[in-house]
């Protein structure tokens, strides 16, 4: 048995209203992955800040490599070789590849800039994680997935043993999500701990050499051997009781086009678009990361006016130019990416439910029915949160997204765009959020569902629409729904082939 | 905020002589006027995210003008009208600006700040304006039962921006808008609109705010105001007020208002010497966000001190 590297003892944590961690024990081996599961809020994320030495325990104390560690910034934590890749990721989007990687040890020649090493060294650790980044480039130009790997390399190239993963492929697709086990293996390989928290019960299965639970900030139950668990045992202790199917699709009626979209074209797209969606239909839209589909959803919105091309809402033509005609036409959008494009961080959770719904009383706001609005949301998604008040920065990552989920369907709406909308959700969350739409389909409404989770999209949409490189590249119906069919419509096609 | 102001009052009432006196009441709340009024609008750029630079010249230039169109058509109102007007025109076009060439706030109120002080000072010549007519006076020097026309109209304006930021839509959407602008977009908020209705309420409000005092100073002064959007935004910050926008409120403004008032005015009345009240006041400025700061996070205060005691290991 290998030594433990990181040691949790009896840790605590408190905020105001919150108990978020309570009395949390557990080791890891030095050259193990340990998976860490919970619900959302269940503390997971809490626990790796203060891993980070972003929060300081209230009570309890952590070990790494044997010794006791009591840093209370993230430097201590970085001197002790802990590293943590968030759910949210932390870069400086303007400054290059490069920069971002060495940043807080760049290379210098009494304070000059050694611009030549700077990059060269860059390049070295990027293609040692075998990926292809232009160290040059801005980080803000790059996809997701490749943010992600740079995040990873600035881990290693500050000589982290201690690696901790939140939610990391929460905006990957397949292949980029095997492409980061294989890295991640590769540092199990060279004796490192990595601690590994996800919503997705089969990477715990591909990955993890044990898993430890969370629910309620209390450690339930550690697996050290994953031949011991199945995914019913696991979910069952994460949130208390059994989930039988999660997506419990049936079969629904479908009704006259809701939205038509006739040959959209503008930013993101490179070939217009055309595709409609029906009264009680839910309409899942995959791709890879990249392949348009949020960009899509953003043109028929109007948050991103379109160059040209019709949409046929309910028998109307109408092109929306604001997303405040969207709204009020009853088209919503629920935007994917939630910290820049969803929240509203500083304001309350009720602000956040109501924002796009208010209901004046004359000239002044209706509190009351706000009030009511908000508490019947929170109740519906099931939303943790200590009060109406709290600030939703102060939320978990998964409460989050069900409060701006609930901010959509505060309203009178006909047609749902969903982009991503069970990202970060933990698994009794998402079969109620799937419900929700089941419900929601079955009173009329037309759901549009962007997925990259191809289970999900396999298991919940009647019909799929498949992207690929800023283009529609086919259908799929319910009958004939197949991975590696939807797989094949979603991968690049090989150029060289198409010559010959 | 509010609990330091009562504390710092009742401290000022029994330690210096003539400080609760009615004259003396009527003088500092006479001098904070200026400055209350302007904050109530720079309190929706500031929560809105932005910042407007361009009160302080807006002040004079509007003064002046107003003076100057008084003493040319003889009509105390066409006159007012022309301050409000000019104030209206700059903060138009300070939103216009801000909104659709996307130019920074910061930058574009410096340069309409400079412009502003500029036309100002075309305008009047460089010299000050005298009103010899008692009408133009009036606003700024009568009275209503007693109170100052001026300090009733700030308070009328505490309540209306107050009312109008916490329980109107406008208000929200505007705090929703500095919290997070592209989600405000998503959600269906007209973030220009906005954008520019805050900046023109601003022009408008600090147009008003310069006729006022001209009519008290009985003179359209070029030279006014400098500096002064500096002192509105302490004291929007003094309050409470986030400069990074999304957090704010009346009460902060008005508890901040009250505070920057009273110091002055201790300050008058104890005979500090003006150089020493430059460094009082910026003294003040930053306790009180500290305390702010420290009030809010109390974690805060105890890793500072620890971070000062050990070196971090690197
Ligand atoms: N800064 C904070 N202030 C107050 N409460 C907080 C703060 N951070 C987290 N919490 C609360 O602590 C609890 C645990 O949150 P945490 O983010 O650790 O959950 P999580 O397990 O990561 O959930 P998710 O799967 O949704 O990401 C939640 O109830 C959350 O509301
Ligand atoms: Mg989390």
């Amino acid at each position: 048995m290998n030594e433990p590297q990181i040691e949790f003892r009896h840790v605590t944590k408190v905020f105001p209203g919150v108990r978020a961690l309570e009395d949390v024990s557990f080791s890891v081996a030095r050259g193990s992955i340990r998976g860490l599961v919970g619900e959302n809020g269940a503390g997971k994320s809490t626990l790796l800040k203060i891993l980070s030495g972003a929060y300081q325990p209230t009570e309890g104390e952590i070990h790494i490599g044997g010794k006791r560690r009591n840093y209370n910034n993230t430097l201590g934590a970085i001197a002790s070789g802990v590293a943590v890749i968030y759910q949210e990721l932390h870069l400086v989007p303007d400054l290059s590849v490069a920069e971002n990687l060495f940043l807080g040890h760049l290379p210098h020649h009494s304070g000059i800039l050694k611009s030549r090493e700077l990059y060269a060294k860059a390049r070295d650790l990027l293609a040692q994680l075998g990926e292809d980044i232009n160290p040059r480039a801005r980080v803000r130009r790059l996809p997701i997935a490749q943010r992600q790997m740079v995040e990873i390399a600035k881990a290693l190239s500050r000589g982290a043993n201690t690696i901790a993963f939140d939610e990391p492929t929460s905006s990957l697709s397949g292949r980029e999500i095997q492409k980061l086990f294989e890295i991640i293996r590769g540092l199990k390989l060279q004796g490192k701990a990595v601690l590994y928290v996800t919503h997705r019960m089969e990477e715990i299965f591909e990955l993890c050499d044990s898993v430890t639970v969370l629910r309620d900030g209390r450690h339930i139950e550690t697996f050290e051997d994953m031949r011991e668990v199945t995914q019913d045992i696991l979910v069952n202790r994460m949130v208390g009781r059994n989930i039988e199917n999660i997506f419990n699709y049936h079969a629904r009626e479908r009704g006259e086009a809701a939205l038509e979209v006739t040959g959209i074209a503008g930013k993101g797209l490179s070939k217009p678009a055309t595709f409609k969606v029906h009264k009680g239909e839910i309409l899942g839209i995959f791709g890879l990361v990249g392949a348009g589909r949020t960009e899509l959803l953003k043109l028929i919105y109007g948050a991103v006016p379109p160059d040209e091309g019709t949409v046929r809402l309910l028998g109307r033509n109408i092109i929306f130019r604001h997303p405040r005609q969207a709204i009020r036409h009853g088209v919503m959008l629920c935007p994917e990416d939630r910290k820049a494009e969803g929240i509203f961080p500083v304001r309350s959770v009720m602000e956040n439910l109501n924002i796009s719904a208010r209901r004046k009383n004359g000239f002044l706001i209706y509190e009351k029915w706000e009030q009511y609005n908000a508490e019947k949301r929170v109740e519906d998604f099931n939303i943790r949160t200590p009060s109406l008040k709290q600030l939703i920065l102060n939320l978990s990552g998964g409460n989050q997204q069900k409060v701006i989920l609930g901010r959509w369907l505060s309203e009178n709406v006909k047609v749902i765009l969903l982009d991503e909308p069970t990202r970060g959700i933990d698994i009794g969350a998402k079969s109620e959020i799937y419900s929700i739409m089941y419900r929601l389909a079955k009173e009329g409404i037309a759901i549009v569902m962007v997925s990259s989770d191809l289970p999900e999209a396999l298991g919940v949409c009647d019909r799929l629409m498949v992207m690929r490189d800023g283009e529609i590249s086919g259908y799929l119906e319910r009958g004939e729904f197949d991975s590696q069919k939807a797989m094949n419509l979603a991968l690049p096609v090989q150029r060289n082939e198409g010559v010959a | 905020m509010m609990a330091v102001f009562v504390a710092l009052f009742i401290l000022c009432s029994f330690t210096i002589d003539g400080f609760l006196s009615a004259a003396n009441m009527e003088g500092l709340t006479l001098a904070v006027s200026t400055i209350g009024i302007v904050a109530c609008t720079m309190l929706f750029c500031l929560a809105s995210g932005d910042f407007d630079l361009s009160v302080g010249s807006v002040l004079a230039c509007s003064g002046v003008l107003s003076a100057l169109v008084t003493v040319t058509t003889g009509s105390v109102v066409i006159g007012a009208l022309a301050g409000v007007c000019i104030g209206g025109l700059v903060g138009l076009f300070n939103g216009i600006v801000i909104a659709f060439f996307r130019i920074n706030a910061l930058i574009t109120t410096l340069a309409t700040m400079q412009i502003v002080r500029g036309l100002a000072l075309l305008f009047a010549d460089g010299k000050s304006i005298f009103v010899p007519n008692p009408r133009f006076c009036a606003l700024g020097t009568g009275n209503i039962a007693g109170v100052p026309v001026p300090v009733l109209i700030l308070v009328v304006f505490f309540i209306f921006f107050g009312l109008l930021l916490g329980r109107t839509v406008f208000g929200r959407n505007t705090l929703a808008i500095g919290g997070n602008k592209e989600a405000a977009h998503l959600a269906g908020i007209r973030v220009r609109f906005y954008k520019i209705m805050i900046f023109s309420m601003q022009g408008v409000v600090a147009g008003f705010a310069g006729v006022i005092l001209a009519s008290r100073m009985e003179i359209g002064d070029p030279k006014v105001g400098v500096s002064f959007e500096l002192q509105v935004i302490s004291a929007c910050v003094l309050g409470g007020v986030s400069l990074t926008g999304g957090v704010g409120s009346m009460i902060y403004v008005v508890s901040g208002v009250l505070i920057m008032g009273t110091v002055e005015n201790a300050m008058n009345l104890t005979n500090v010497p003006t150089f020493w009240q430059y460094v009082v006041r910026g003294g003040i400025l930053l306790t009180a966000v500290l305390f702010d700061q420290f009030r809010q996070n109390p974690g805060a205060l105890r890793n500072v001190l620890k971070s000062f005691k050990r070196k971090p290991q690197m």
